[in-house]
């Protein structure tokens, strides 16, 4: 093997940098699914009727599913009767009230991964739903954020406290019959972020929420639901990371966002949850659905992803363009390293006129990594003058790793205008040369450039995600360097 | 290291394409004193690019024979970084595009990777800034540059100015021009070579390789090499260089090559 090539490989080959399991007490229900699971998971919550109905509504039709197969992507069958659907921290006495009532292990897990709650608390001006495992443990900012009108709290506060919104939005994106692991969601779902901002108002910092999976063989079930009325703006980061374990854990999350006329909804992901160890043992199966309504005139949404963790990454996160002059926009990075497979892309659903959806995609493959881009641009009948620009482009690094481009595109209409771009480059050698003969090394070279290939993406990231996401980008790409 | 000694020194190298039979350089001798400028030339397929990859450490390419001492050291133990740190630079003949990152980004990289590994203190982005506004001025490159990825979009005159700019701000012992007249009409060629001027003085050494002579009216070398298949066939001073343009490297070259009667 030439020595660039064994560089490479030695750069691809890492530690897992977020793998330590934090040992609480936890309130965990019995292992399987039944109805009586998801009416003890309710009952624990203490959520009201209309929930629980909703729930069991969905177990029924998911009862009828079958687990879809059409995806690039290969893991064993799931056992679902082995999966623990709810595991909360158990709260000494009552719940939290303040950070100084969280569990101070839990706190230091907090810290480990590298988000002291104290500190962004102060600090960052970040408020941050942090959820452990499946309940919300400390909600930061809220009165700050109340003095906006702006409700940002865990979805089973919302439950109880906003029932009206909660029913009039719930399922109204992502309905409970919509696919085999929404709809498992539905009924099981723990917690979540809620965030709901008034009619013209923008809310004041941005809105962060740190999911972490802790309890061994518990799947994570959780559910978010972004409401924006008309004129107003929200920008939500979402972050994402869980312990080494050897077995799969199931990820099944579900987000809805709604933007009425004019309102703006910016969605980042930071995911970077435990990919497997080099031999593809263990890791996360993230089969996630999002999608976003553009439901108002002029109403905007947009989803930024850097996907560098998971075993399996499998999720589209979508807009449908409803209202007139809406915006749609994707922007990607996904990262497969080692067995890691990756599915992902977005659908663009144009329904109203003059809609206009950009896609960006950038997605990286190193080691035995599968990475797929899968795009659907939909333009209906009614949507006259809509527009979709799409750019997807692979870098390969090493040559047992692979790369994979489905775009479909249906249009419907003769006023309508589709691109598509696409490339596929290796790292080169020549690059690599140009590097190390400036006096670069060979690790800084080869995160350099897949830097610089992302570059598009990481600036639509807030600052501090933007930072944060170049430095997993070269963790996850070096060897002993972290 | 005394003056008298040669900063370089070449002794019956043999290099072969990794991987293959293929064996482009065989035996070449050749000294190089600092604040010397020599001039390599030869037809294309002379081996002249090969021997810069092998001097600046190229995988691609394999010694299969002989040794260069670069300031009294084995050159060839040394990986392509720790030549950069020893002071040696390469002006590339295709000069590399990365997508996304910055001109300017990349050189302080590099410049502060450099100082970092010769234990000397690296330049904040102010002190780089002015250290590179001084050295554009060399090769008339304007503001647009700072913006532009690396070598993206650039036009081939663009390029090899770029080239030298980054030669000038790194500041090398041994600069090796790899055709860096190559694809330049003549405004870009004087610019370039006026810069390539400019950064002469006793301490540096450059090894000039090139096609043709029209550069050597620019940048007038003090010994001419002409290789042919592999070895350096005839050595002299630039009236060897006038004598090639006029007769042609027929002169040096047996009439059928033996590649080309294959």
């Amino acid at each position: 093997m030439s020595t660039s090539a064994k560089a490479l490989q030695e750069l691809t080959s890492r530690q897992y940098k977020y793998g330590f399991v934090t040992d609480i007490e936890t309130d965990t229900v019995p292992r399987g699914l039944s109805e009586d699971v998801i009416r003890l998971i309710s009952a624990k919550k203490n959520e009201p009727e209309f929930m629980l109905e909703w729930r069991l509504k969905a177990f029924r039709h998911w009862l009828t599913m079958k687990e879809p197969r059409w995806q690039n992507v290969r893991y064993p069958p799931i056992d679902y009767q082995d999966i623990v659907y709810y595991s909360a921290p158990r709260p000494k006495g009552e719940g939290p009230k303040s950070l100084e009532e969280v569990d101070p292990e839990l706190l230091k897990a907090f810290d480990k991964l590298g988000i002291p709650l104290e500190e962004q608390k102060m600090l960052s001006g970040v408020a941050v739903d942090a959820v452990f495992d499946s309940v919300s443990v400390a909600t930061t900012f809220k009165e700050k954020l109340a003095k906006a009108g702006v409700i940002f709290c865990s979805f089973s506060e919302a439950v109880k406290s906003h029932p009206e919104l909660v029913k009039k939005y719930l399922g109204s994106v992502v309905p409970y019959s919509d696919n085999f692991f929404a709809t498992l969601n539905s009924a099981v779902f723990s917690d979540g972020s809620f965030v709901y901002v008034p009619k013209g108002v923008r809310c004041p910092m941005e809105l962060s929420t740190y999911f972490r999976i802790n309890a061994e063989n518990t799947g994570q079930f959780e559910r978010t639901l972004i409401i924006a009325e008309e004129g107003a703006y929200v920008s939500y980061l979402e972050g994402c990371t869980a312990p080494m374990r050897d077995k799969n854990q199931l990820h099944a999350a579900v987000v809805e966002l709604v933007a009425l006329d004019k309102a703006q909804i910016k969605y980042s992901t930071v995911q970077n949850w435990y990919p497997g160890d080099a031999q593809g043992r263990g890791g996360i199966y993230n089969f996630v659905t999002k999608r976003g309504a553009c439901r108002g005139k002029g109403s905007k949404i947009s989803w930024t992803q850097v996907e560098t963790g998971s075993a399996i990454t499998w999720k589209y996160p979508s807009v449908i363009l409803q209202g007139d002059d809406s915006v749609g926009e994707f922007h990607s990075v996904a990262l497969t390293n080692n067995y890691q497979q990756a599915d992902t892309g977005t659908k663009m659903i144009h329904i109203g006129k003059n809609t206009r959806s950009t896609i960006l995609s950038k997605g990286i493959s190193a080691g035995h990594g599968q990475n797929t881009y899968r795009g659907l641009v939909k333009i209906q009948k009614g949507a006259a003058g809509a527009r979709n620009y799409t750019q997807c482009d692979s870098l390969l690094l090493g040559s047992d790793c692979g790369a994979h481009t489905m775009p479909y595109i249906e249009v419907k209409n003769t006023s309508s205008q589709v691109e598509h771009e696409a490339s596929t480059s290796k790292i080169g050698e020549d690059q690599l040369f140009y590097c190390t003969q400036r006096g670069i090394s060979q690790e800084d070279a080869v995160s350099m450039i897949v830097n610089g290939f992302c570059r598009e993406v990481f600036k639509e990231l807030p600052m501090e995600f933007a930072v944060e996401a170049q430095k997993l980008l070269s963790v996850s790409l070096e060897g002993s360097i972290g | 290291m005394s003056r008298m000694e040669p900063m370089l020194r070449i002794k019956n190298l043999h290099a072969k394409v990794r991987d293959t039979d293929k064996e482009i350089l065989r035996g070449i001798d050749l000294e190089v004193r600092a604040g010397e400028v020599h001039a390599i030339m030869g037809p294309n397929g002379s081996g002249k690019s090969t021997l810069a990859q092998v001097l600046t450490g190229r995988e691609t390419f394999e010694v299969i024979a002989g040794e260069v001492l670069y300031e009294g050291k084995d050159l060839l133990a040394l990986s392509p970084e720790e030549r950069a740190v020893a002071g040696i630079f390469m002006a590339f003949q295709y000069p590399v595009e990365i997508p996304g990152v910055g001109n300017l980004y990349f050189l302080r990289t590099a410049l502060n990777a450099l100082r970092k590994r010769r234990g000397e203190e690296e330049l904040d982005a102010m002190d780089f800034l002015a250290l590179a506004k001084e050295k554009m001025k060399l090769v008339a490159m304007d503001q647009s540059f700072t913006g532009r990825s690396v070598n993206e979009g650039f036009s081939g005159g663009e390029k090899k100015r770029n080239e030298i700019f980054q030669m000038a701000v790194l500041d090398p012992r041994l600069a090796i021009l790899d055709e860096t007249d190559s694809g330049l009409d003549i405004d870009a060629l004087r610019i370039v070579a006026s810069g390539v001027n400019s950064l002469r003085n006793k301490d540096r050494a450059m090894i000039v390789i090139t096609h043709y002579q029209r550069l050597l009216n620019y940048i007038v070398p003090d010994r001419v090499h002409v290789m042919s298949n592999g070895r350096i066939v005839r050595s002299g001073d630039r009236e060897l260089a006038l004598e090639l343009e006029q007769k042609g490297y027929a002169m040096v070259e047996p009439p059928v090559r033996q590649e080309a009667a294959r």
